[in-house]
């Protein structure tokens, strides 16, 4: 009896969910009724919500690839490092693309400041947001071995280019407090795109 | 270190089993080059004429038989123009509208990554209901779309000289069928928030490059690319899965795509604020111009094509990325009159639009040019126009000006380059 009673709870089950279904999409159906009776098929006309294809993603998997960080400070590590620091890891590091000080060389220069006579766009004179810094250094510096840089490392680095664009002084230190409230000199300038289309030349 | 990999890859050492059979006569090396102009618009460099040769009557030899994989023609030498950042699409030698998939442009900044499409995986995270990773095959089996669309890089204009081609003026628009899932059908898959107002969207390349995108147009029209005219995407255009966002500049279309992180605000990311953005009037630095404006060049005649007196097919290409494109006005006494020129149909949405016009040239020396028109009433404007509008000191980045070709009295073809700095 207990045996044919759990047997009728599983059929019930079963004939409930939905993985258990036939089911076409047919948007143009003009079937008045959703189920076909013949074959206990069940016709919709709008696209499912969901697929139920792929997995549900681990947080493993979601922390070993958040890297980014945002203007307002999410996603800045545990850590810090300061101008003195960073002019060490940048002379090992950095120096045979950026120059010795950042002024440049095989590749692009990282210093001017705002104001000077420097052309290049710069750290200084055209980046609007500190935490970028970070978050470029981070993911892809350097060249030879991207992203190998320490946490520690790339705050130093930071820091030391902000110092030399003349943006904080050589003993401030930065860290995922400090970094967000660096105002960059650029950022005033920069406006959204108001190019629409139509006659008009933007 | 570029070229001798061009140089490998086009030479016909690569080939020598076809060659082999196919140099069964021999035909003199100006017969080649000969046959090689015939074709309109073609621009044979003299060191890349190798003497590939036919048989003298290809009836009365057997020819090979049918192989694994189709070759060009030895006689094609078609190539894209590489420098260290970027290898440009050679416009002046390519019919209709798609680009063959090996002659893309490529723009990449941390090389062309390798990827194991069994490993491959893409995690949607943050304001979702649902944090997911998807397989390749995960992306193949959603409902998929297919669209062709121009795909173009927003610092697609050099100038500077009289010598210069369609390619290496504006070689960084290319066009494909792009096979994929729509993002929106993975943003409910997902349930991505609907306060959400930006997504990163994140490369695997060693650039691990980033760009945050609107989810609008996430919503709207963007795709998970992972097909490209009928075969998997080539490696330079993201295999084996791409962000790809119809109309808007090449950056933002993510390649080698590996992470979407849905968000209330933009990640401010360096390709986003030291790149891709652009000087305008007054000290001001434009932000976020996504949407590529409406654009034409003439790609025959161009340099370094020798023209002959009488009718000529004046051809080329137009595209818009805020639309269609309405109409290509054609004029060939240096802008003082214009004709509409005649589009090939059908003329999609987003997409690159052949045009074409014909003249009969009196061999006098004149200026040839073309502008589009797109479905917003947007034209073409002059560079005049862009100065007008962004200053002397604009940037280099979404500059799409009337591009006029000068013929010679002799036939010969130069580039129009303007100054403004």
């Amino acid at each position: 009896m207990l045996l044919l009673f759990l047997a009728a709870l599983y059929i019930a089950s079963c004939k409930g969910r939905q993985e258990d279904e036939m089911i076409v999409y047919n948007k143009n159906s003009a079937a008045l009724s959703k189920i076909d009776s013949a074959t206990e098929t069940k016709i919709i006309t709008e696209m499912p919500a969901t697929f139920g294809i792929g997995r549900k993603a681990t947080n493993a998997e979601i922390k070993a690839w958040d890297i980014d960080v945002r203007p307002d400070g999410k996603g800045l590590p545990y850590g810090s490092g300061n101008a003195t620091e960073g002019k060490v890891i940048f002379t090992q590091k950095c120096a045979a693309c950026h120059g010795k000080e950042g002024e440049g060389g095989a590749y692009a220069r990282l210093v001017g400041a705002m104001g000077d006579t420097v052309k290049a766009k710069t750290i200084g004179n055209y980046w609007p947001w500190s935490t970028t810094l970070f978050d470029y250094i981070r993911r892809t510096m350097p060249y030879n071995m991207p992203g190998s840089l320490k946490d520690d490392e790339v705050y130093s680095l930071t820091a030391y280019l902000l110092y030399r664009n003349k943006i904080i002084d050589s003993t401030k230190n930065m860290d995922a407090k400090s970094l967000p409230k660096v105002v960059m000199p650029a950022r005033q300038y920069y406006v959204d795109d108001d190019r629409r289309g139509g006659p008009e030349i933007r | 270190m570029e070229r001798p990999k061009e140089e490998k890859e086009y030479s016909f050492n690569d080939s020598k089993k076809i060659n082999r059979r196919l140099l069964l006569g021999s035909v003199a090396a100006s017969a080649v080059i000969a046959l090689v102009k015939t074709t309109t618009g073609q621009f044979v460099p003299a060191a890349v004429a190798k003497p590939a040769s036919a048989p003298p009557d290809p009836t009365k030899v057997q020819g090979p038989p049918p192989g694994a994989v189709g070759t060009r023609s030895p006689f094609e030498q078609l190539a894209k123009k590489t420098s260290d950042t970027s290898s440009r699409t050679p416009l002046q030698s390519l019919y209709g509208t798609i680009t063959p998939s090996d002659l893309h442009f490529e723009r990449h900044h941390g090389g062309v990554p390798v990827i194991d499409p069994t490993a491959y995986k893409l995690v949607i995270h943050g304001m979702v209901k649902k944090p997911m990773t998807f397989t390749l095959n995960d992306l193949k089996r959603f409902p998929s779309v297919s669209r062709i669309a121009f795909l173009e890089c927003s610092g697609n204009f050099r100038s500077g000289k009289q010598e210069m081609t369609p390619q290496e003026i504006c070689g960084l628009t290319s066009q494909s069928e792009w096979t994929g899932v729509m993002l929106s059908t993975l943003f409910r898959e997902v349930g991505a928030s609907p306060k959400a107002t930006w997504f990163l969207a994140e490369g695997s390349d060693a650039a691990v490059m980033t760009r945050s995108i609107p989810m609008g147009k996430g919503w709207n029209d963007a795709m998970i690319a992972y097909g490209q005219n009928g075969e998997a995407l080539r490696p330079q255009q993201g295999y084996p899965a791409r962000l790809f966002l119809p109309g808007w500049e090449g950056n933002t279309n993510v390649k080698w795509i590996r992470r979407i992180e849905v968000s209330d605000q933009p990640f401010m990311t360096r390709e986003e604020t030291s790149k891709y953005t652009e000087n305008i009037k007054d000290g001001k630095i434009r932000q976020f111009s996504f949407d590529m404006d409406a654009r034409s060049i003439i790609t025959f005649p161009a340099y370094p094509v020798q023209l002959d007196k009488g009718w000529v097919e004046i051809k080329g290409l137009a595209w818009s990325g805020r639309g269609k494109i309405l109409r290509v006005e054609v004029s060939v006494d240096a802008g003082k009159k214009w004709y509409p020129a005649t589009l090939q149909e059908p003329v999609l949405d987003k997409a690159h639009t052949r045009f074409r016009f014909l003249w009969k040239w009196n061999g006098n020396e004149t200026e040839i040019m073309s502008r589009a028109i797109d479905e917003t009433g947007y034209t073409q404007p002059t560079l005049q126009q862009l100065i007008d509008a962004r200053g002397t000191d604009m940037g280099g980045y979404h500059l799409n000006p009337i591009t006029a070709w000068i013929i010679k009295r002799d036939g010969s073809v130069l580039f129009k380059p303007e100054k403004w700095k």
